[in-house]
């Protein structure tokens, strides 16, 4: 079998109409993730990181994965990517990818591919086209993601030639104009830089413009402005926004933070230990919540316009082991409209019964997981 | 105190005023020292880091990590040293409890009996009964509890050390301690593996409380934290606060949190205060273009509100070659020339706000009321 190769120098799809997103237009999603369970095995225990994790992803839309540590926002990227490592597996679910059909002149190189990644070898072949071909990841680290011994231009330009193999030369040319792209000073002499010579906010450039090599499809950003400054976020964030309108990708934004979310993201998926909570448009995350949870995690961030100096709301407790995981739904010990009965002793399945986006919580429904109704 | 430690209260009249040194500011503070003194009065501090290069490292310049730096912290207050990172917040606070000794300038500490101490200039032996005074909270609840010590050990070392030598005296204070901060005194003999991020950030507390300091400097102690979490230690920290009568030296980056917590504000900005002012006043109504900026860069946790993040151009000053004049007037888009040759010094503008700017006065800033409207 041919393998599907994107070229690295075709202009990307053009901009999307923000005004009907493709989600509404009842269009395909770019990747499909059902039902995904990433459990690792331990002598102590089974650790279920990721339990069941079902969303979509629409060309040119950005979904924003929210919750806290422990919830498997990060174990459901690296899902994806297929980097879990042993004792983590992937034991059920499926991840389907489906390369967008790119409008103009990238068209005529276009190759349709589509495959369900969890069932891929890792390693393979195929795999190792999609990550940073067709799927790129925008790390949280941009310190530790750099090579110190090589300048950011050789990785940028080995990343190019490891998906479309083409004169150095040409590599280089490409390698500057993503580095212009994403806004980096005097990028030719950039180019021969390293990583430690830049300062955080342009080492952050130079990752984007590495995930953007390729010209992916998706874009998986995995907490990318957790480690800078808030005035260097806001044009990292800006940036972001900016490259998604232009090239119509698709980003998969992952964060603890809500305030980023409700500055980026179209859709939200609210995710508490390896389960989603709620997930739905952003508005109605951040103006309906539905879920305790989601409404506990908004009250109790301190804001700009808070009162100062009086108790915040709290979420009570803290957030429980992975491996002492309560029955029930996995919030009920926190929860404060806890239903003795109901919420710890039946799972409540992720429905969209009563409403318009889905919440897995018996105040709303009573369905429970894996089919049927609660008593 | 021992014999020999340097007494400068008898030297100073107790309403000294210093041209630099921030004035209290009005109805922000609810209490104040005996005759007026400040508990911490900061005068001029000044933090270089030598660079040495060559074959014979000669020192070739200085990192201006901390460059003049004043100010005071009054019984009962919450100061706030807000800044991005590399603007001396941490160097300021490491110099206060001397963990760094600094280059130039006074920290004058109040003792419990009204003498005025300089911590920058006592001896090892001399600081060492002076450290009950002042303790730290760490930001890294995962690094800076020794994994090998049960909870008993780590609280009741401090006690141990200031000379606490019976056991059963050690376990009775540390079970008060802990019931203080919120965790069930059986716990004492349980380790740090056994406890989340959050509770672990409590035993941190209860550490730097076992020796009732009056000076409690708090480095990032929550931004480690997840948000559901850090509501309950903010609401921790503001109710022992409260309780025992505490001053803080708080060092964040997120303003949200200042915002919150603090009576009073000290922005920083490459080793220098720019603008130090009560809470309210500051975030109503900022006189520094840098204030202004950090404010308008934070990610307001509304979809509706997403006013593009203004972020600002360029990159934060280098403090090893700072440019000539006011260090922010490259990325300030006020500058005119004087801003470009002169250095402007902090001096007040309005009841006890102080500013560091050329055009404080003929400026109108927007602060987070603008925020609102905007957006």
């Amino acid at each position: 079998m041919t393998l599907p190769t994107r070229t690295a120098a075709s202009p990307a799809p053009a901009p999307r109409s923000p005004a009907v997103s493709e989600r509404e237009r009842g269009g395909e999603p770019v990747l499909s993730v059902r039902d995904l369970k990433t459990h690792f095995r331990l002598d102590e225990g089974v650790v279920r990181a990721v339990d069941g994790v079902s969303f979509d992803l629409y060309p040119g839309e950005v979904v924003g994965i929210v919750g806290e540590s422990g919830c498997g926002k990060s174990i459901t990227m690296k899902s994806i990517l297929r980097l879990v490592q042993p004792p983590g597996r992937i034991v059920g679910g499926e991840i389907r990818y489906r390369r967008p059909e790119p409008v103009g002149e990238a068209r005529r190189r276009y190759k349709p591919f589509e495959a369900d990644l969890a069932r891929l070898p890792p390693q393979g072949r195929r795999m190792r086209q999609v990550r940073g071909g067709d799927i790129a990841l925008i790390p949280q680290e941009p310190m530790a993601s750099f090579s110190p011994l090589h300048t950011i231009g050789e990785q940028i330009v080995e990343a190019i030639r490891l998906h479309e193999p083409m004169p150095k030369a040409r590599a280089r040319e490409v390698a500057i104009a993503k580095l212009r792209e994403v806004g980096m000073p005097s990028p030719e002499q950039r180019f021969s830089a390293y990583s430690w010579q830049l300062s955080g906010g342009l080492r952050q450039r130079a990752i984007i413009a590495m995930a953007l090599a390729c010209n992916p499809s998706v874009l998986i950003a995995d907490e990318p402005t957790t480690a800078i400054d808030v005035t260097t976020q806001a044009q990292v964030l800006e940036l972001l926004k900016r490259l998604q309108a232009d090239h119509g990708s698709s980003i998969l934004f992952i964060t603890h933070d809500l305030g980023v979310i409700a500055q980026v993201a179209d859709h939200v998926v609210v995710m508490y230990l390896g389960k989603v909570m709620e997930q739905g448009p952003v508005s109605d995350i951040f103006h309906r919540p539905r879920h305790p949870y989601t409404r506990a995690l908004l009250k109790s961030m301190p804001s700009l316009h808070s009162e100062p100096r009086v108790a915040l709301p709290t979420v009570a407790g803290s957030i429980p082991h992975p491996l002492h995981r309560p029955r029930g739904c996995a919030f009920h010990p926190r929860c404060p409209d806890f239903m003795p009965g109901r919420c710890d002793v039946r799972v409540p399945a992720l429905s969209a019964a009563g409403g318009r986006s889905p919440v897995a919580c018996f105040l709303h429904h009573d369905e429970v997981e894996g089919g049927g109704h609660d008593a | 105190m021992p014999e020999g430690t340097r007494t400068t209260a008898a030297a100073r009249p107790p309403e000294a005023t210093v041209p630099a040194a921030p004035s209290p500011g009005g109805a922000a503070r609810e209490a104040r020292g005996p005759g007026g003194a400040p508990l911490l009065d900061v005068r001029h501090l000044r933090k270089l880091y030598p660079i040495k290069a060559g074959p014979l490292k000669r020192t070739v310049g200085h990192v201006r990590a901390v460059d003049d730096v004043s100010f005071q912290v009054h019984d009962g207050e919450i100061l706030s040293l807000v800044g991005e990172s590399g603007c001396g917040k941490t160097t300021t606070a490491k110099c206060v409890l001397r963990a760094v000794d600094p280059t130039a300038g006074e920290v004058l500490f109040r003792l419990p009996n009204g003498e005025v101490v300089d911590v920058a200039k006592l001896s090892e032996g001399q600081l060492r009964p002076l450290r009950s005074q002042m303790q730290l909270v760490f930001q890294d609840p995962f690094g800076s509890l020794n994994p090998r010590k049960n909870l008993l050990d780590i609280i009741g070392e401090p006690l141990l050390v200031h000379g606490v030598k019976s056991r059963q005296q050690r376990m009775d204070r540390v079970a008060e301690l802990l019931n203080l901060v919120g965790l069930r005194p059986e716990y004492m003999h349980r380790y740090p593996h056994a406890f989340s991020g959050g509770q672990r950030q409590r035993v941190v507390i209860a550490r730097a409380l076992a020796l009732e300091p009056r000076l409690v400097v708090a480095d990032e102690a929550v931004s480690a934290l997840d948000v559901s979490v850090q509501a309950q230690i903010l609401n921790l920290l503001l109710d022992l606060q409260r309780r025992l009568d505490l001053s803080y030296l708080f060092v964040a980056h997120d303003l949200s949190i200042v915002k919150h917590i603090s009576h009073r504000v000290a922005v920083m900005y490459v080793g220098k205060i720019v603008e130090l002012a009560p809470t309210e006043e500051l975030f109503h109504r900022p006189r520094h273009p840098y204030t202004s900026a950090l404010m308008q860069a934070v990610p307001v946790p509304d979809p509706d509100k997403r006013a593009a993040l203004r972020g600002l151009p360029g990159e934060v000053a280098n403090p090893a070659d700072p440019p000539k004049g006011c260090y922010f007037h490259p990325r300030c888009p006020f500058a005119t020339d004087v801003c470009r040759s002169e250095t402007p010094v902090l001096r007040e503008v309005g009841p006890g706000h102080h500013v560091a700017c050329h055009r404080a006065e003929e400026l109108d800033l927007p602060g987070i009321d603008e925020l609102e409207r905007v957006a």
